[in-house]
């Protein structure tokens, strides 16, 4: 396998040309992330670090917090709902209910987030399906406000984050072995003390990517932000798009871009040495 | 009685992750403007203003000539770089890798952006070629990891066999790994077409009046007006891309393209 093969250069050529096509489209970023704002024009001035000092003011630290604590959130609310049905779609006994599970956590992945977005907007509004049960059964009187709050943005970004995770731990659940599980059940332990102390820790280094894996995918999230936080949330990715198109300043838009470039790549690399760790930790136990 | 409660509490689960999706299809048959639950009646008039509404009938034509290319482009690109991944071994292999796998972690407002830029840089912004390009580089993993999957699975000794029989190499290509490599990259291409057609973020950014895709013109729809149209497009998108799905599967084997092992 190691040695060149005919054709390495008709298969090199296109892979080395889109590589570069999008080298350059994130240098472009970059360089204008560096780059001074001449307000009213869309020409950006000379070198500067200007951009990145400006972070530094209380307002854009919110955004940042609220980005964070928000990705935060999502995370262990998708761990927390993702776990049962990957567990069911694992253990199954029957084939039919397998393929069911697999279709309806997978296929939300494939809608796309405006649909998936309108769809909560439909849910949630004042005159929205929740609270028209709600009023029907009699339970409020008054809707409940949770379009265009944070409630309101996690319990959206939960749905969407769920299909990426249960793949995640449906992988981890599946290679845990049985056998593993018999041996502490015969010694006596409860099924509760058999999932606690053997199914869950054999599981962890997925549980540890798939919270890593929403916690980036989410600190990037647009769409729902945008029209469930309806300007009342703002997110990193909402505050560049203005930064960007409202306020046309193309430079401070493109740190804040870079910013959640690092931080995502940050987030993957630090879950890849914690999960080596425990990989090694479980293989010494 | 636990098996019981487990399975009750996975059955909540999925009504929470699959309501929105029929309260979509639910309203976009709703009789009037004002949505109501349950619906009093069925209509198909919004399906009928969506099919005849201008704005969705160019994005439609413009996300249809942007997934055609983009995803047929990462089946070529993607599939060129699996062989490449799966069978050489090459100074700088490693960072090759790293670039071409890494829109699966860019954030799409970040990668847009960087499109958006690239293209003013050459006068191409809010063009077609930037559009592509950016759609390309974002289901290009997909198609990829696919093809690489279905390469890894080829006895190896098929392609010896055929060379010592007087095979050329490109004969080896093109009689025996391709036809082996083809539902791999079939599925691939399904994928990559489905989530081209579905991109919003990068798209909003790289995309203008002339050129936006249907996502794109949702999203304009829906900060403008608030009627059932934008339930009966995302109906018509979702019993879409769910049959797609479902012919990947039959034919493909969709878990095995996306390497979700369950045993």
């Amino acid at each position: 396998m190691t040695q060149r093969r005919p054709f390495f250069i008709t298969f090199l050529a296109p892979a080395v040309l889109t590589a570069v096509i999008l080298v350059a489209a994130m240098f472009e970023v970059l360089q204008y992330s560096v780059r001074a704002f001449i307000p009213g024009a869309l020409d950006v001035g000379g070198f500067t670090l200007d951009n990145f000092t400006r972070i530094n003011r209380p307002i854009y630290w919110w955004v940042m917090l609220d980005t964070f604590y928000i990705s935060f959130l999502t995370a262990i609310f998708s761990l927390l709902l993702s776990y049962p049905v990957a567990f069911a779609l694992v253990r199954a006994r029957r084939d039919w209910v397998r393929s069911l599970l697999v279709s309806l956590s997978i296929t939300p992945l494939f809608t796309g987030e405006i649909v998936r977005t309108f769809s909560w907007m439909l849910m949630l509004g004042s005159d929205g399906f929740i609270n028209s049960m709600l009023r029907k059964l009699s339970l409020i009187d008054m809707p409940l406000q949770i379009m265009y709050t944070r409630f309101g943005v996690v319990v959206a970004l939960v749905q969407f984050s769920m299909p990426v995770m249960i793949i995640l731990l449906a992988t981890a659940i599946s290679h845990v072995d049985r056998d593993c599980e018999k041996a502490a059940a015969n010694l006596g332990a409860s099924p509760g003390a058999v999932f606690w102390h053997v199914t869950l820790p054999l599981t962890l280094p997925g549980i540890l990517s798939g919270i890593v894996v929403v916690f980036a995918w989410t600190m990037s999230a647009f769409s729902t932000p945008q029209l469930i936080g309806g300007g009342k949330v703002l997110m990193i990715a909402n505050l560049a798009y203005l930064q960007g198109f409202s306020v046309l300043n193309l430079p401070f838009a493109a740190t804040l871009s870079l910013i959640a470039l690092v931080s995502a790549l940050g987030s993957l690399v630090l879950m890849k040495s914690a999960t080596s760790r425990i990989e090694k930790r479980l293989a010494i136990a | 009685m636990r098996s019981f409660a487990f399975w009750s509490l996975v059955t909540a689960i999925l009504a929470y992750m699959t309501l929105p999706t029929l309260v979509v299809l639910m309203t976009s048959v709703n009789p009037t403007e004002i949505l109501a639950f349950p619906s009093e009646g069925v209509s198909f008039q919004w399906y009928e203003k969506a099919l005849t509404y201008p704005d969705f009938q160019i994005a439609f034509r413009n996300g249809l000539i942007v997934t055609g290319f983009a995803s047929t482009l990462a089946l070529i690109v993607g599939s060129a770089f699996a062989w490449l991944v799966q069978r050489y071994s090459f100074r700088g292999r490693g960072l090759l890798e790293a670039v071409l796998w890494s829109p699966l972690i860019i954030p799409h407002f970040t990668l847009g952006f960087g499109f958006l830029l690239l293209g003013g840089a050459f006068g191409l912004q809010q063009g077609y070629v930037m559009i592509v390009l950016a759609h390309m580089v974002l289901v290009m993993p997909f198609v990829t990891r696919a093809v690489y999957v279905s390469l890894a699975n080829i006895d190896p000794n098929l392609a010896r066999a055929a060379a010592n029989l007087g095979a050329s190499p490109f004969q080896v290509l093109m009689r025996i790994e391709l036809p082996l490599v083809l539902p791999g990259m079939a599925g691939g291409w399904l994928i990559a077409a489905v989530l081209s057609l579905t991109e919003f973020t990068a798209s909003l950014y790289v995309t203008g009046s002339r050129t936006q895709t249907l996502p794109v013109a949702m999203y304009n729809y829906i900060r403008e007006y608030a009627d059932p149209t934008v339930s009966a497009v995302s109906a018509m998108l979702i019993i879409v891309t769910t049959l797609i799905m479902f012919i990947a599967d039959r034919a493909f084997g969709l878990r095995r393209v996306l390497a979700i092992d369950t045993h």
